[in-house]
């Protein structure tokens, strides 16, 4: 009873600790949401430094800037840390910031455990990126990590990449116990399961993919530390495993943590769409059951990354129809979308800009995804440019164009100001082009027969390389126009009001702008 | 590359992908059609999925685009209430079914003709290595690698300092041609036996639609019948380490005529070969022909993961190592057998014995070593 007393008490003085150790002690979920989403945005320059060390390497045929052997190690810790390093920390700092103030509860459940799972986070990257300059090398892999590959030919630091995955999936854990406790157990009164908005919905779905699917990760990278160090062969033909076996532990976690990365931008877009709309979501409980359905379909559909791994044909079929019935649930979530919009009386800020381009770029990856379940035309797609047209589609304008749409949404909420609109509108379409710019010819380079993963090319795929290798550099270069855009918007500008946007519907806007350090302390009521 | 086609790339990306039909043929912009029954079936299978998606996309989109401009503030200040209708979910999660199925019968019944290897003709064991391509005849007793034929000094003109080079001096088949290529009869169902030697690789040649991952320890089975003579052009397509990108996959379709004739040439070469690599070993060789010799088969073989001067890289140094430096046994022992959980291979069926001799005379006389011995190939052979 004396933490709830005690936080009574800071509520009414609204005092913290300064400085570092504000920061660095924090259990304030609003705070924590803060360092998370710096964190992830730092990571994400990072990780888009290294996409631009692949681009400017295949802008042209020939070996132009760096070793093969490097060119790998960028390809691998770019997906790892923009993975685990930019989507799933923005998305859990989204969360923390804002799922309290959507439910009604005074803080996350668990505070002392939400600072530990955010603070593991920058040694878990420290390490992983640590390992780019130690003898040997950085994980060269890929993001996959494919055995026997990562195994019996890792490099020696790859116990520090399984080190710093372990870290992750700790921390990871953490944040997914955390959202869900307080989710089932913080809402304010009359706040039912079916009254939630849909972010906190999509979240809640999301935090029991990453317990599920976060273990198994955990697991596989521990079989690697023991097939490296202590003699067992669980991925070793010649001890009697099997790399296969790797492969199908691996996509087990990989394809849930897919939707991990995209399930709270749908979350996002059902806010958005709706307060720029000025009319209720369309189909509020057919989203739930789309978003579980999508939930429970990752869970069966895994061996579509495996389709020419030489599975029986039952086992080819089984996987073609269930990847396939996806786009049924998907579907029904664009259509809701679209007739949310119908009707309605819309203005396009950036953050309705933003979920625009999310709905239809994230719908073209789904068109490819549609066709990558096709096992026979998959053959053909596999492991070429196509597929990472694909996949860059719905993570991009999918999930980091949904997470630029929240902050653009909450940040004067968080700030108490509004952002530059225009400047942000510029930020928007320089975004959209460039992303499309860098990513579309993908889609024509892997029909033509590129590989992916490769450092040099046949020049009948110099000119799509080119137009992307453009784009790439466009596209990273802008992202820094939103870091100077969100500076300047936490520095000052227009005073924003409780309610910020004229449609905006639910219970963060009743609270002023910028939302006080502790909010919530007496529940609101929910009629 | 001529400004009409990169007008043609920039229209096309400015468009929808492959709404033109004159594109479908073009394999620059679009999938290949290929040369057997199963790639062209393939091909039509990708073709209506692009226009299923491209149909869904008109629709959803244009929908979408029209509310944008209807139903914008200023043409509707008022926005409607509604937001829930059973009907219309029910039809829009039922007609996405329908046109699923469109693609599932189709698919269903291409992949079982894909996964039906029984009555081949010829079987051919494909091995991946690092990184290279091994091809076996199993019912021929033909077998050779198939490496990579561009020259490191075309790869690496830039990486080393000169300039980059035109796309004419890289060549057509830039990255894309081999020292061996994989010879096949035409109209002949052929199978293959997909398994690799160390790490995963995947076997790619998109005229026949047909990728295989190679898997150590495991064998894949997938089968072809080509139509049309000519040379088809496929790259490694699993991430395999260091030389991924360069490991390609080349096949040349010739008549059933033609495939016996090079059958019996390449039966002859191997006995002719057999006999040169004894008449080698039985003779004594000097230091200049072991170092010659052994200079090329390093810098085909070695230097890869060892350094072009023995600096090391994958795999160890050679300069200064203590194998090199050390007893004859050993250092045989290991370019024999390789060595197990490493990348390093066993070469002692992929070199003759002439090759292996002059090989370690070579790396214990040069790269910055002086042992000061010479190995003979009589004595590399004896060992065999």
């Amino acid at each position: 009873m004396s933490a709830v007393i005690e936080t009574q008490e800071h509520a009414h003085h609204d005092h913290h600790p300064k400085g570092i150790k504000r920061w660095l002690f924090s259990t304030n979920h609003k705070d924590i949401g803060t360092l998370y989403l710096w964190f992830s945005f730092i990571m994400f320059l990072i990780g888009g430094s290294m996409a631009l060390v692949i681009r400017a390497e295949l802008f042209m045929p020939g070996l132009q800037f760096v070793e093969p052997n490097f060119f790998n190690q960028m390809t691998t810790v770019h997906g790892l840390i923009m993975v685990f390093g930019a989507v799933m920390p923005a998305f859990t700092g989204l969360a923390n910031w804002m799922i309290p103030l959507m439910i009604g509860a005074p803080d996350m459940a668990l505070p002392r455990m939400n600072n530990w799972s955010f603070w593991i986070l920058p040694f878990a990257f420290i390490i992983l990126i640590s390992s780019l300059f130690m003898e040997g090398g950085g994980p060269n892999f890929g993001w996959t990590f494919y055995a026997p590959l990562s195994t019996t030919q890792g490099p020696p630091s790859t116990d520090f990449f399984i080190l710093s995955m372990h870290i992750m999936g700790v921390s990871s854990i953490m944040g997914a116990i955390n959202i869900i406790v307080t989710i089932i157990n913080m809402r304010a009164p009359g706040m039912t399961l079916m009254k939630m908005p849909l972010f906190v919905w999509t979240w809640l779905i999301t935090a029991f993919l990453l317990v599920m699917v976060m273990p198994v990760l955990a697991g596989a990278v521990t079989m690697m530390l023991t097939d490296r160090h202590f003699g067992t062969s669980f991925f070793e033909a010649a001890g009697g495993g099997d790399p296969v076996l790797f492969q199908h532990i691996f996509w087990f976690f990989g394809h849930p943590e897919v939707y991990i990365m995209i399930l709270p931008s749908f979350g996002i877009a059902s806010a958005i769409i709706p307060t720029f709309a000025r009319k209720p979501l369309f189909g509020y409980a057919s989203m739930v059951y789309a978003t579980a359905s999508i939930a429970f379909l990752s869970f069966i559909v895994w061996a579509h990354h495996m389709f020419t791994v030489g599975m029986p044909l039952a086992g080819e079929l089984f996987f073609m129809y269930a990847t396939m019935l996806i786009a049924v649930p998907t579907g029904v979530k664009v259509f809701n979308w679209i007739a949310t919009m119908w009707e309605g009386s819309m203005t396009f800020e950036a953050p309705m800009l933003f979920a625009l381009a999310f709905v239809i770029l994230f719908t073209i990856g789904g068109f490819s995804g549609v066709m990558l379940a096709t096992a026979t035309t998959d053959f053909q797609y596999h492991d070429t440019y196509f597929v990472v047209a694909h996949f860059h589609y719905v993570l991009f304008p999918g999930a980091i164009f949904g997470t630029m749409a929240a902050v653009y949404y909450w940040l004067p909420k968080w700030t108490g100001h509004m952002y530059n609109e225009k400047l942000a509108k510029i930020h928007f379409w320089l975004s959209i082009i460039a992303v499309n710019v860098t990513f579309f010819p993908m889609h024509f380079s892997g029909l033509a027969g590129m590989p992916r993963r490769i450092p040099d090319y046949n020049p009948i795929f110099a000119d799509f390389n080119q137009w992307s290798s453009i784009g790439a550099f466009m596209l990273g270069f802008t992202q820094l126009l939103f870091l100077y855009i969100v500076i300047q918007t936490i520095r000052g500008g227009k005073k924003a009001t409780s309610q910020v946007w004229e449609g905006a519907d639910g219970l963060e806007w009743t609270v002023p702008s910028p939302a006080p350090h502790h909010t919530f302390d007496t529940p609101p009521v929910v009629k | 590359m001529s400004l009409k086609s990169k007008v043609k790339g920039l229209c096309l990306l400015t468009f929808a992908m492959g709404v033109n039909a004159s594109v479908s043929a073009d394999t620059r912009y679009n999938m290949t059609e290929g040369v057997t029954d199963i790639s062209k079936s393939v091909f039509q299978m990708h073709q209506n999925a692009l226009y299923i998606v491209i149909g869904i996309g008109v629709v959803v989109f244009g929908a979408m685009f029209y509310s944008i401009y209807a139903h914008r503030k200023s043409k509707n200040p008022t926005p409607a209430q509604f937001h829930e209708s059973t009907t219309i979910e029910i039809i829009w999660t039922i007609i996405p079914f329908i046109l699923l199925m469109f693609l599932a019968v189709p698919a269903t019944s291409t992949l079982i003709k894909m996964y039906d290897t029984s009555d081949a003709d010829i079987t051919i064991k494909i091995t991946g290595w690092q990184w290279k391509w091994h091809y076996d005849y199993l019912d021929e007793e033909i077998e050779f690698f198939s490496n990579l034929s561009t020259s490191q000094q075309k790869i690496r003109a830039k990486l080393d300092g000169g300039e980059a080079l035109s796309y004419q001096e890289l060549g057509e088949n830039y990255l894309l041609e081999v020292d061996n290529e994989l010879v096949l009869p035409i109209n002949k169902k052929i199978r293959f036996l997909v398994t690799a030697e160390d790490v995963i690789h995947s076997w790619w040649v998109p005229d026949f639609a047909i990728k295989r991952d190679a898997i150590p320890g495991f064998i894949n089975e997938a089968w072809t019948k080509i139509n049309e003579p000519g040379t088809y052009r496929g790259q490694c397509t699993e991430l395999c380490g260091k030389d991924h990108g360069f490991m390609p996959v080349v096949v040349k379709a010739v008549t059933e005529e033609e495939y016996v004739q090079w059958l019996a040439d390449k039966k002859q070469e191997k006995i002719e070969a057999a006999e040169a690599a004894r008449l080698a070993a039985l003779q004594s060789w000097d230091k200049t022909k072991l170092m010659t010799l052994g200079q090329s088969v390093y810098e085909a073989k070695c230097a890869m993961c060892h350094g072009v001067n023995g600096e090391g890289g994958i795999g160890n140094a050679i300069t200064g190592s203590v194998v090199t430096n050390g007893p004859t046994d050993a250092h045989i022992d290991i370019v024999f057998n390789g060595k197990a959980g490493s990348a390093m291979q066993a070469f002692k069926a992929q070199l003759t014995s002439a090759e292996i001799a002059a090989v370690l005379t070579y790396q214990r006389n040069a790269l910055g070593n002086n042992v000061g011995d010479l190995i003979q190939p009589a004595d590399i052979e004896k060992l065999r």
